[in-house]
């Protein structure tokens, strides 16, 4: 059992070392940085996801699952759920953080905005693993209108 | 379902040693195809990991100092027990055991059964456990040095490589004084 304070602390020592490579990326420099936070958070989503008890994965509805992620997942990896959650019901979800722990060391403000993508790239990731693992696979983008507030948005793709 | 977070054995609890994990296998990946590197990367990653951790222990001091309401330790054996029975169990949940005091009483022994970074992982097949396990190291001299302990820490035995159990030795170099004016004493 490791303390989410950990978690967090890694999180941005992980952040800097991966972009570390490239200390002045062109854009294509930084997209694979990004790529690769998100495909290491989907890799340890997924793995999250493999060690929930049987019981926990018999969901009714595929809102459910987004809201034991918004829920569950998000009070283990964070201290806090998810501030809200919405959907068109056709396969598209929005959670809204209101105060993403993995933002709040960046100066609340929009000047730190373009920074933010970086700190959000695993967790985007995390939600897609934990997903696919759950039987859903999706694609999950994120976006911050202003800091430390971010909206992840869950696209569900039909089989 | 939504008692899941709360319980002790909570899976999403190994976020950390998972994310580490990855983290360890994505930066091998990353230097696999750069010859030049290959063969520096276990001392790249070692000091890199060791500067890592470093930068998470200055951090979590604070955290642990807010939360635990330890009071200052007055000698190195109080700093072990602390470390061990307090620290350890708040953040890792487990608590070593402290053996191997040397007779200055300058250097000790934390064992523990398995090594707490490790779940689940599978370690890059010619890659050396220190490397990984040098986060820890680095995590356990940053939050000491903001206590004013310069200290030496390192694994002398890990179940990742085999050993029987996980032993790190932490070993006190000296006290961090205040910094005075020069010319005084």
């Amino acid at each position: 059992m490791a303390d989410a304070v950990l978690f967090e602390f890694l999180h941005m020592e992980m952040v800097a070392e991966l972009c570390a490579h490239d200390p002045d990326p062109g854009p294509g420099g930084q997209n694979t940085n990004l790529s690769v936070l998100e495909s290491m958070g989907f890799r340890v989503g997924q793995a999250l996801g493999e060690r929930l008890p049987r019981e926990m994965l018999a969901f009714r509805e595929e809102l459910d699952v987004l809201k034991f992620l918004c829920k569950d997942l998000w009070l283990a990896a964070f201290q806090k759920q998810m501030d809200s959650l919405r959907t068109n019901h056709q396969g598209t979800y929005v959670l809204h953080d209101h105060s993403f722990p993995l933002l709040l060391p960046m100066a609340a403000g929009l000047q730190y905005l373009e920074e933010a993508p970086k700190f959000l790239a695993f967790t985007c990731g995390l939600l897609r693993g934990a997903l696919c693992t759950l039987g859903i696979e999706s694609v999950v983008t994120a976006s911050v209108a202003a800091l430390p507030g971010c909206k992840f948005q869950v696209v569900i793709r039909n089989a | 379902v939504s008692n899941f977070a709360g319980r002790g054995g909570s899976s999403f609890s190994e976020l950390f040693t998972l994310t580490y994990g990855a983290l360890v296998t994505q930066l091998c990946k990353d230097y696999e195809n750069d010859e030049d590197v290959n063969k520096q990367l276990d001392k790249i990653l070692f000091s890199n990991f060791l500067s890592r951790g470093y930068n998470i222990g200055v951090r979590l001091i604070e955290d642990f100092l807010a939360r635990s309401n330890v009071g200052r330790c007055h000698d190195f054996r109080e700093t072990a027990d602390v470390i061990a029975k307090v620290a350890f169990k708040m953040y890792l949940g487990i608590t070593p055991s402290i053996t191997n005091w040397s007779p200055a009483g300058d250097e000790f022994s934390l064992i523990l059964e398995n090594n707490p970074l490790v779940d689940f992982v599978e370690l890059p097949d010619n890659h050396s456990s220190l490397i990984y396990s040098n986060l820890l190291c680095g995590v356990l001299r940053g939050a000491l040095e903001m206590v004013q302990m310069a200290v030496e820490a390192k694994f002398v035995q890990d179940t990742l490589k085999g050993d029987g159990v996980t032993e790190i030795r932490m070993r006190f170099i000296r006290r961090i004084e205040d910094n005075l004016p020069a010319g005084e004493e």
